[in-house]
């Protein structure tokens, strides 16, 4: 079990997919300007991840391994992804309606968000078992989560501040997700 | 509105260049900045996915049924990247290693998406070329210029050369992650000063 929560704590934390892996960095600054699109697209994103997870784990060890065709992954992977995010999107519409209406205009752009497609490759390249992928899976979406949430909290703020013309909107969200990023390395002495 | 290649491939390298004024593909931008070598090779392996994915792109625009046409694109986009990734893994094995994952993310890299969607869908072969190559080259000078000042502030050398006095103490800072974020915070500063006259 302690090697669970090692990987459960380094995933969130330490190594964090947006602040620490530098990827699925479009979202995190195209929705993190209000709160309420940042915690759509944070749920959107743990859904997506840990099902693409799942999946594409599932293919790669049982189809392209055993199949010897691993030349194959990149375009495997992104035809599972961009498939997988339209099947949510059509089902959650017909089952879940409450669900579709918060998350809806959040789907679509996860195909390209490149944390979903990065944590699949991480998965195969680390060679983790399927109960390591999941975990793993699941702990990165909620460090994505978590870092959105703080750094939308953090810009609502900066919005009302008098920031200089030449800094605004993209510039000084990226100084202030540098200023977050340097917060997380405090983690580093965790494990 | 009908503009000349010339200016086609030259917008790409001022007026649209990516990532300052198109803000687009953050992630490899800010992840393989550390060393000016990886900057490049990046840049490069970029361009030639957009190049040949614009023109392709162009050709069958004609034939894609417009219902699926991203689905369309992302397969066209990915089979160029396995070319890039099997030829990088052939001849430039370090470089492989170096970039990692990020050369299959080239596949969701939302610039080359981008341009097939808002420009090689509607024009023509040679122009969608123009328009790859400046696009691309762009990127590459862009991923020059972020990496080659991440690293000499960062270890105080450039390209293996010394570029400060061994006096100077670097900034371990700016080749970590905080430091990329600043780094390209700061960079998008400049650019709008230069830019709005």
């Amino acid at each position: 079990m302690g090697d669970y929560t090692v990987l459960i704590i380094s995933s969130i934390l330490i190594n964090n997919i947006v602040l620490a892996q530098y990827l699925g960095i479009c979202p995190f600054i195209g929705t993190s300007k209000k709160m309420e699109t940042a915690t759509g697209m944070a749920g959107a994103v743990v859904f997506v991840m840990t099902l693409a997870a799942i999946i594409t784990w599932t293919i790669d060890t049982y189809f392209l391994k055993t199949l010897d065709i691993e030349f194959l992954r990149t375009i495997a992977f992104i035809l599972v992804i961009a498939s997988l995010v339209q099947f949510v999107e059509m089902f959650l519409k017909k089952s879940i309606p409450a669900l579709y209406a918060g998350l809806g205009i959040f789907l679509p752009l996860i195909t390209t968000n490149c944390a979903v497609m990065g944590v699949c490759l991480i998965n195969i390249k680390e060679e983790y078992n399927f109960l390591q992928a999941l975990t793993s899976s699941i702990s990165y979406a909620i460090g994505f989560g978590l870092a959105l949430v703080l750094f939308a909290g953090v810009r609502e703020r900066v919005i009302l501040g008098r920031v200089p013309r030449p800094l605004q909107d993209t510039s000084i969200g990226l100084v202030t997700a540098g200023m977050l990023a340097l917060a997380f390395i405090g983690f580093r002495g965790l494990v | 509105m009908a503009k000349t290649i010339g200016q086609e491939f030259v917008k790409g390298l001022w007026e649209e260049i990516p990532p300052f004024r198109l803000v687009l593909g953050l992630c490899p931008t800010l992840a393989v900045t550390k060393s000016v070598e990886n900057g490049i090779g990046m840049g490069v392996a970029t361009t030639f996915v957009l190049v040949c994915a614009n023109m392709l792109v162009s050709i069958l625009s004609g034939v894609i049924p417009s219902k699926i046409r991203i689905a369309c694109f992302i397969i066209i986009i990915a089979t160029f990247v396995t070319v890039v990734e099997l030829m990088m893994q052939a001849y430039a094995y370090q470089l492989f290693l170096n970039l990692g994952i990020f050369i299959p993310l080239i596949v969701v890299n939302c610039i080359v998406l981008g341009r097939s969607e808002a420009f090689a869908s509607k024009n023509k072969l040679v122009p969608s070329l123009a328009d790859g190559l400046g696009i691309g080259l762009g990127y590459t000078l862009s991923l020059t210029v972020i990496s080659a000042v991440r690293e000499s502030l960062g270890t105080g050398k450039l390209m293996g050369a010394q570029v400060f006095p061994s006096s100077f103490e670097p900034f371990a800072f700016m080749v970590e992650a905080p430091g990329a974020f600043i780094c390209l915070g700061l960079l998008l500063c400049i650019m709008n000063i230069i830019g709005k006259k």
